[in-house]
């Protein structure tokens, strides 16, 4: 076994792995991450796979990156740099758009255009968004507490909580609830009428979800990915300068400033356990490292059927591994594009080409492409979220010329039969005439596109089944049931793992909070120093 | 009575048992009834002049002991039915049998025949823990005084020490997800989880996939734990309960509408009839649905405007179909013998079928091959058709209220689509048929004064459920008009012959000092 005194190993540097990483070593332990790929970042990550283009071909925008965690590893100092991302807009099969922009007044003159008693009630619904976006981000960068433990520790947890909550007025107790658990449809159906407003504020409850608009819980969602702050902008999305590879890389340079070590082309297969211990881990060349502590940064599926021993875990758990609920529902399309494409709807110079992009204009447009995803077929209508961020990152493209990413749900784990290379195609293609319908000369542009689907989501980056959260965001696996009740703590079975990927809480999203949580709890336990950072108060 | 302590409006079974256990607190009860009988949705309909028809509901559970117990039921004609199994109806003619404990049937391996009871038994636990909720008002989660602490401590301890660790964790883990979910991992026959999904679905708006089945699910399992499922017909329980309000000094009028509440100051003091006639009270209750009753029946003027809104608000558009066949003779089930048309039946082969369903009422359309439960009451009492003839009832699920393009229309088309369906598990069956009724969600709607239609007054999803149903501010019986009350399904815990909002209604009216 190789001995190189690591004090702990952390498999996959994928963005959580990183960041679980980095405070670990800046608490003085030594560390070394394994990747499997020959490049770090897992789904955070840009890609050259087109020659003079740069593709974030995964994930695509940042905003959920906890800024707290940003200061605490000084990403800023590490390459990191975040532009805001000013405005959405869905595009209207009649000719006509909608837009979303930061700046109220407009914002509002906007939604007055489509609809008055709209304009007005986005006040009221701004407020209570904001109102839960601040409450539940209380509690990202907390471990959640554990209800069958009769520990201190939990008891106040869960003390913390309720006090949390009971700032709330009673009748804010009723509506958060209500939030938590109806459709993003219903919800937003209490504030808004015109069907394209509704559509456009629904598009992000159904991200990487296996849910429709219409079903219960989908508003929760739209929090989860409305509770970022870009600059204390809450709700803001923002871009990240050299695509989402500079994320990880910023990470990465930081953990290296620390003492850290990255090694590529390390596939673990095995976890190494001795005694009720874990020892260390074996790679796919049979190389063995040691290590007292050990931390998986693959999703919880993966990490307990695939590289645990089933005679090293409980059957119990194995049988809530195996039961995971991980399945992909997302493909992207990564496109280079020879110009900026034309927009007729939009008029001239309007700036809502820089923000989000959608075709999706109605609720049952967006219900049916689910309906599809259900019966194992991507959407014919699909919703897709678009952006084009070479205007303003010259990093991406050559001059003159654009780097388009498009994220797309719905796209099954398997169609019926399983993914060959020509559905896939199909599906890119399905993609490809839809932003078609809406730029003319989009078609003639298209220099190159990449197209994935669950398949090469599961294959390059080693997200099973394609979930891009590690893990369905349903109440069974939300907080102290993330990833499986009883083992919500970031603590694996054996003395000595963790978990410290998406699979945990708070979930998916290039979020950092998995990776830090889980290395307060590390750190609790070798009764090393916490270098993780507390939440920033709102106030 | 000419001024009476309470007056109730609708004797369905939930106002009837609310107005049992009022005069039997020693009140003077008023029930105000707009048709020609009491028992609402559960009145039984004559078709044709020979053939009794159960009203909406086929299949009813015991009703709770604690009901049956204080309100004397057993006395005035009230006993269980003879408990029926459930088949699931394959095409090929090899069915399911799903009985109290256990399964059966040819297509069903070793795995799931061996799962089945101790799943079973895991829900009706899961059920059975959340008595304390059922069974009270539900607890405001703010202020709240020492009952709502008690109810939810009694309900902590149950999950967490009644159920035990393990369990718990379980629990916790499914209460608020799909059931489609929950059968995918537990067995392996599309068969069998088609038929357990039904229970989740029927009546709701809801498929296998949508987050809060496994919540209505437990609902229905917390009646099944006071008993086996028959098909005694409501017709029985409403008759006990109209006698045993009756003989405890409360006064039931028929074929008496109200139109009016009459509110002032924010206070209610009686009602205006259709006719005009004015009927005061100390306490007024509404059975009704509570859009009718605070849209209607109030007026928004009476209400603030934020409540009002979520009032109008309430997701509440029946989705369930009823068609009633009157047989000149027994039908043939293929593959079923006739000893066992005393059962219950289900056309549901499969979760995805039931999705299918579903879908296109989430747009305003029909289904193509809807989920079907059908019974034949004249097998458990021939005294319902005349001789030799027979009773088939269906329910049709995922009939959109809002059909596209209206009822009138298609609503025959659709009757002859259930038939169609029907024939394929019983050649036959379009000869034996004398008459037919087939009412929609609109019929529902018109009949019954249920706004939407809908069985349970209102979806049983999550966020319309305990301390929040119909809405905040009225969730425990009272309303924001002092002296107004509700007692119907719309209210906690919600539908199906429970009786229960009716009693913790009347609970909490003495609570608060009755008549005073």
């Amino acid at each position: 076994m190789t001995n190189g005194n690591y004090d702990a190993i952390i498999i996959g540097a994928g963005h959580n792995g990183l960041t679980n990483a980095a405070f670990l070593a800046k608490a003085g332990l030594r560390v070394l991450v394994v990747e499997k790929n020959a490049y770090p970042g897992g789904a955070t990550v840009s890609r050259e796979l087109h020659k003079g283009w740069k593709y974030s071909n995964c994930s695509y925008v940042c905003s959920l990156f906890r800024p707290e965690i940003y200061n605490a590893l000084d990403l800023g100092r590490h390459g990191l740099k975040v532009i805001p991302l000013v405005s959405s807009m869905t595009f209207k099969q009649d000719g006509d758009y909608f837009g979303s922009y930061q700046d109220p007044n407009i914002r509002r003159r906007e939604l007055m255009r489509h609809n008055q008693r709209d304009a007005d009630a986005v006040v009221r619904f701004d407020a209570d968004v904001l109102r839960w976006c601040k409450l539940i981000r209380g509690f990202l960068l907390r471990t959640p507490p554990d209800p069958g433990s009769l520990r201190p520790r939990d008891a106040f947890e869960f003390a913390h909580l309720l006090k949390k909550f009971y700032e709330l007025s009673e009748d804010q107790i009723y509506e958060f609830i209500r939030f938590f658990t109806m459709s993003i449809a219903e919800y937003l159906e209490n504030y808004f009428e015109n069907e394209t407003i509704l559509a456009h504020y629904s598009g992000g409850s159904i991200i990487g979800t296996g849910l429709g608009v219409y079903s219960p819980g989908t508003a929760y969602v739209l929090l989860h990915h409305a509770m970022g702050d870009v600059d204390g902008n809450v709700g803001a999305w923002g871009f990240a300068r050299g695509g989402m590879g500079s994320v990880s890389g910023a990470l990465a340079s930081s953990f290296q400033s620390y003492g850290g070590e990255i090694r590529t082309d390390a596939e673990v297969t095995q976890i190494l356990v001795s005694g009720n211990r874990v020892s260390g881990v074996r790679l796919a060349s049979g190389e063995e490292i040691a290590a007292k502590t050990v931390v998986s940064n693959l999703d919880a599926k993966r990490t307990f059927t695939k590289v645990m021993d089933a005679n090293d875990i409980p059957p119990a758990l194995l049988k809530r591994a195996r039961n995971f609920k991980i399945r992909g529902s997302s493909g992207k399309l990564n496109i280079a594009l020879d110009g900026m494409p034309t927009f007729p709807a939009l008029p001239k110079d309007s700036p809502l080409t820089l923000g989000h992009m959608h075709f999706t204009d109605t609720l049952p447009r967006l219900e049916r492409a689910y309906d599809d995803w259900k019966d194992d077929r991507w959407s014919a209508d699909p919703y897709c979220d678009t952006l084009i961020p070479s205007q303003y990152d010259p990093t991406l493209a050559p001059p003159g010329k654009h780097m388009m990413t498009v994220f797309v749900q719905y796209c099954p784990v398997e169609p019926e039969g399983g993914w060959t290379d020509d559905k896939r195609d199909a599906f890119g293609q399905t993609v490809i005439d839809q932003i078609a319908e809406y730029s003319p000369d989009f078609k003639d542009l298209l220099l190159h596109a990449e197209i994935r689907t669950p398949r090469e989501l599961e294959n390059e980056v080693g997200l099973t089944e394609g979930n891009i959260f590690q893990g369905e965001l349903t109440f069974d696996q939300l907080m102290f049931n993330r990833p499986f009740p009883g083992y919500a703590q970031y603590r694996g079975p054996v003395k000595g793992m963790y978990m410290c990927g998406s699979s945990t809480h708070p979930g998916g999203g290039v979020m950092g909070a998995p990776g830090a949580n889980s290395a307060r709890e590390i750190l609790r336990d070798l009764k090393k120093p916490d270098t993780t950072p507390e939440e920033f108060s709102d106030d | 009575m000419i001024r009476p302590d309470v007056i109730i409006i609708g004797a369905g079974h939930n106002g009837l048992v609310c107005a049992a256990y009022l005069a039997r607190a020693g009140m003077d009860v008023l029930v105000l009834e707009s048709g020609e009988s009491t028992g609402g949705m559960a009145a039984p309909r004559v078709l044709n002049d020979d053939y009794h028809f159960p009203g909406l509901a086929h299949v009813t559970y015991p009703i709770s002991p604690t009901i049956r117990r204080d309100l004397k039921l057993d006395r005035f004609g009230y006993a269980p039915g003879k408990a029926i199994d459930t088949i699931a109806l394959d095409a090929n003619g090899e069915h399911l049998t799903i009985s109290a404990n256990s399964i059966s049937g040819n297509r069903l391996g070793e795995a799931d025949i061996d799962a089945y009871p101790e799943f079973r038994k895991q829900y009706l636990a899961f059920a059975n823990s959340l008595s304390p909720l059922f069974n009270n008002k539900p607890p405001r989660l703010k202020d709240m005084g020492l009952r709502d602490t008690a109810t939810l401590a009694r309900l902590g301890w149950n999950i967490r020490v009644g159920l035990g660790r393990e369990s718990m964790y379980e629990f916790l883990r499914v209460a608020a997800i799909n059931i489609y979910d929950v059968l995918n991992e537990t067995f392996d026959s599309e068969q069998l989880q088609g038929a357990l999904a039904v229970d989740a679905v029927m009546g709701s708006a809801m498929g296998p996939r949508t987050p809060g089945t496994v919540l209505t699910w437990l609902q229905r399992l917390f009646g099944e734990l006071n008993g086996a499922p028959s098909l005694h017909s409501g017709e029985q329980l409403v008759n006990a309960l109209t006698q045993s309000a009756e003989d405890a000094g409360a006064v039931i009028r028929c074929n008496t509408r109200v139109r009016k509440i009459l509110v002032e100051d924010s206070k209610a003091f009686g009602v205006e009839l259709d006719d005009g006639e004015l009927v005061k009270a100390k306490l007024v209750i509404s059975n009704a649905d509570p859009r009718t009753t605070f849209s209607s029946l109030v007026g928004a003027p009476q209400l603030d405007t934020m409540f009002a809104n979520r009032v109008a608000q309430i997701r509440g558009s029946g989705v369930v179909g009823k068609l009633h066949l009157a047989l000149g003779g027994l039908p043939e089930f293929t593959g079923i013998d006739p000893t066992g048309l005393t059962n219950r039946f289900l056309v549901a082969p499969s979760m995805r079928y039931i999705e299918h369903a579903f879908n296109p009422s989430k747009y305003g359309e029909c289904p193509d091959n809807p989920v079907l439960e059908i019974t034949l009451p004249s097998t458990h009492n021939n005294a319902l058709a005349p001789d030799g003839h027979h009773l088939m009832s269906v329910n049709v699920a995922f009939l959109p209220y809002d059909l596209d393009g209206g009822w009138a229309e298609q609503k025959t088309t659709m009757a002859y689509k259930v038939i169609s369906q029907l024939e394929r598990y019983s050649p036959g069956l379009k000869s034996l048929i004398v008459d037919h009724e087939f009412l929609t969600p609109r019929d529902i709607e018109n009949e019954f004064d249920a706004t939407g239609g809908h069985w349970h007054h209102g979806e049983l999803s999550i966020h319309q459920s305990f301390m929040m149903r119909p809405t905040y501010g009225a969730a425990q019986y009272d309303t924001p008009i002092d002296k107004l009350f509700l007692c119907g399904a719309g209210s906690h815990p919600g539908g199906g012959l429970t009786g229960l909002p009716g009693r913790n209604a009347a609970k909490r009216i003495l609570e608060l000092g009755g008549a005073k």
